[in-house]
């Protein structure tokens, strides 16, 4: 079991928490995550490790709430115990210092970016951040990743806050404007991460994504996140999460995603918003 | 014994069971156990040999003709007891141990008749035991304050713990997942293992003093030289062959298609099979197809049924007599109507535009020389595919080692397949201290293979403790 130190929400669906995890605090590395369950029924999510508290013995988890899992997650107070935090999982970033690096955030995958551009910046990087959500309300983290950035350009798809347009022509201006990138991290909805791929590819510059697969052990025991990187299979708990942007297979990420879909509506009519309910 | 008077012969007792048509229909247990008539009148068929094959065939030597002896005796806690002497998880081993290849094997009496149905005995005592509320401790020796970690709470690490804890070794258990019992509580169904068993058995060790952790990743975060340092004296990992294998053919990763790993785990750990009474969903095939002809295929076309399949087929490559499933579970299953396509292998898959499986291109296969294994190698049959239309298939040919642990141990010797190089009478790795027992040293085998490891190494680890 653990505790909920803390929550406040970040937009009106994307949400802060931060955990008593001691174990998990002390080893933790950028790039890795934490398994929770919200109780004993629960499924099993994977959730990014935002930020750690050695001292407290905290970490800090960002999700957003789009099913049932998430929607009861939320709705747990400071105070109220989650019955699993398992981690951390998954390989850390390869932090180096590589010369100026771009990170680069879309809607609640700002969240997981902001872990490797502060380690990116810590190594010595120069790191430009580009974060950007479809309208300004949602846009999270502005500050946090301002603070660790050494130029933060934010951008709204309907132009209500920043650049007006996406956060790959975004990086396409930077790329056009003559700047030498040496490495790119893209986090986010599987289309932008795509589209941030198709605009570095041609350019040469490596670029590293992030994937957020279906996951039930996250151990490398079952199966489910397999993606396709190169002509090799990958399961993305334990040779991942993060991957060469220009060698994943997108499609069937995208695809292997909606697998549930019909039981995870049908998971949420059930569960209106009734988190002890059932 | 050839001039004994010949006594009338009593006929082996068979194992109520639930119907066929019924039981496809539920997840309850299918075997009911013996009633204490048959448990006696099947005891009452063991011949009390002076010198006791069964026994050789048993991996952990649990004392069988004692035991069957008390059951007579209608000591019936005794009994179990008596077996838990060597052996801690009696109701585990009764239900899911292949008796017909171990003990069973070597009864004198199976070589004219039927052998004493020694695990239907074993399952009986040990049900009794429980039921009756009547576990009792054992005493413990003094504390020797010596600690070890144990690394994974499936059958060998259970094993261990409570051979350790009885010789008066302090023990914590590490555990990946949130609940204590490895493949006995993600990998074998309920319908073959109920969980309330698997629990029952766990919360016999703590009550020993086994502290079991839940949710340790050994090698994520803390790894086995952080064991150490925080003061443990010696390690054993017994975490299994958890990775799945696949067979890298074109389509594998269309939706709808698992490794047999994650469907079990889905419906036995996160009981998806109660979805959405619990939140994990799992696929409900219609025409599922499973691959591969051992107990875990078995186990997930058997699953499959009770999740609504109008049709659920296993795909082998052999034929059935080179099946190494139990006999019993092929038994089952063909009662169960599930349907064989033997000399059969997939070759392609095939989706619909959704992106998930609709069909599998298979090949004809012919059994050849014999491989390694001793078995006739298949080989496929130039030109002869064919199509089987499919909504679901379950990968189960196999698992791997899982390479947390070994590329995270400096030190630790691997073999060419990434399992762990260890003693095969002590489970002494190349570290000094750390041991390691079943799947992960042999590949997948067995429970009880495993627990017999678990018995060799707590020996070993025992005796190094006391040396140092």
């Amino acid at each position: 079991m653990s505790l909920i130190h803390k929550k406040r929400y970040l937009s009106a669906n994307v949400v802060e928490m931060i955990v008593e995890a001691p174990d998990i605090a002390a080893t933790r590395k950028a790039g890795q995550f934490v398994v929770i369950m919200t109780d004993e029924r629960g499924e099993r999510i994977p959730l990014t490790i935002v930020e750690s508290d050695v001292a407290a013995g905290t970490v800090t988890i960002i999700f957003q709430i789009v099913g049932k899992t998430t929607t009861c997650l939320a709705d747990m107070n400071p105070g109220d115990e989650l019955y699993t935090v398992l981690g951390p999982l998954g390989r850390p970033t390869e932090i180096e210092k590589f010369g100026t690096t771009v990170c680069v955030g879309g809607g609640v995958g700002i969240g997981v970016a902001y872990p490797i551009a502060k380690a990116l910046r810590e190594a010595g990087n120069r790191v430009v951040s580009i974060i950007g959500a479809r309208t300004k309300d949602i846009l999270i983290l502005e500050d946090a990743l301002g603070a660790i950035s050494d130029r933060l350009i934010t951008a709204t798809d309907d132009g209500s806050y920043g650049v007006k347009g996406f956060v790959s022509d975004v990086l396409q201006e930077l790329i056009d404007s003559g700047e030498r990138i040496d490495r790119v991290f893209a986090v986010g909805p599987v289309p932008m991460m795509k589209v941030v791929c198709d605009v570095t590819r041609p350019a040469g510059i490596p670029t590293v994504v992030s994937l957020n697969p279906i996951m039930v052990d996250a151990t490398g025991m079952c199966g489910a996140c397999r993606v396709a990187v190169g002509n090799e299979t990958k399961l993305a708990c334990v040779d991942g999460p993060e991957f060469d942007g220009h060698q994943v297979d997108f499609e069937l990420l995208t695809t292997r995603l909606r697998m549930y879909y019909r039981e995870e509506k049908e998971a949420m009519e059930q569960f209106r918003c009734h988190c002890d309910g059932k | 014994m050839e001039n004994k008077p010949k006594r009338e012969k009593t006929p082996r007792q068979p194992m109520p069971e639930q119907e066929p048509a019924v039981r496809r229909t539920n997840f309850d247990e299918v075997p009911l156990g013996y009633t204490e008539g048959q448990a006696l009148v099947e005891a009452s068929r063991c011949l009390r040999c002076k010198r006791p094959f069964c026994v050789d065939g048993c991996p952990v030597d649990v004392d069988i003709p004692g035991f069957i002896a008390l059951v007579s005796e209608k000591k019936y806690t005794d009994a179990a007891r008596l077996i838990k002497g060597t052996n801690s998880l009696p109701s585990i081993c009764g239900r899911v141990c292949p008796q017909e290849s171990q003990c069973e094997k070597f009864c004198v009496l199976g070589k004219k008749d039927k052998p004493v149905a020694i695990g239907r005995l074993e399952r009986f005592v040990a049900d009794y035991e429980r039921t009756a509320g009547d576990v009792s401790l054992p005493p413990l020796p003094a504390s020797t304050g010596k600690r070890v970690a144990v690394v994974g709470a499936g059958p060998a690490g259970l094993t261990i713990a409570g051979d350790l804890i009885r010789r008066g070794h302090e023990v914590t258990v590490f555990e990946g997942l949130h609940k204590p019992g490895g493949v006995l509580i993600y990998g074998i169904p309920e319908f073959r293992l109920p969980k309330a068993i698997v629990d029952a058995e766990v919360d016999y060790l703590v009550r020993l003093g086994v502290d079991i952790k839940t949710n340790m990743v050994i090698g994520r975060g803390k790894t086995v030289d952080d064991l150490f340092a925080e003061g443990y004296d010696a390690v054993f990992l017994g975490v299994g062959a958890g990775a799945p294998v696949f067979m890298n053919i074109p389509g594998e990763n269309l939706s709808g298609i698992y490794s047999a790993n994650e469907y079990l785990t889905r419906s036995n750990l996160m009981k998806a099979y109660r979805f959405p009474e619990y939140d994990t969903p799992i696929a409900r095939g219609k025409r599922v197809t499973v691959l591969g002809g051992g107990n875990v295929s078995m186990d997930s076309v058997r699953t499959a049924l009770r999740l609504g399949a109008d049709k659920a087929t296993i795909v082998y490559r052999r034929t059935r007599a080179e099946m190494p499933a139990r006999n019993e579970e092929i038994h089952h299953a063909e009662e169960e109507g599930v349907a064989f396509q033997f000399l059969t292998n997939p070759v392609e898959y095939l989706g619909n535009d959704k992106g998930w499986v609709r069909a599998m291109k298979c090949i004809r296969m012919e059994l050849g020389e014999p491989d390694d294994s001793g078995r006739r190698r298949p080989v496929p049959v130039e030109g002869s595919e064919f199509i089987i239309e499919t909504d679901m298939v379950v990968v189960a040919i196999g698992t791997g080692a899982n390479p947390v642990i070994p590329t995270t141990t400096p030190g630790l010797e691997i073999n060419r397949w990434g399992y762990i190089t260890a003693d095969e009478e002590t489970g002494a790795t190349s570290r000094p201290g750390v041991f390691a027992g079943g799947d992960i040293v042999t590949g997948s085998a067995t429970v009880i293979l495993a627990m017999g490891a678990a018995k060799k190494a707590a020996r070993a680890i025992d005796e190094y403790l006391n040396r140092a």
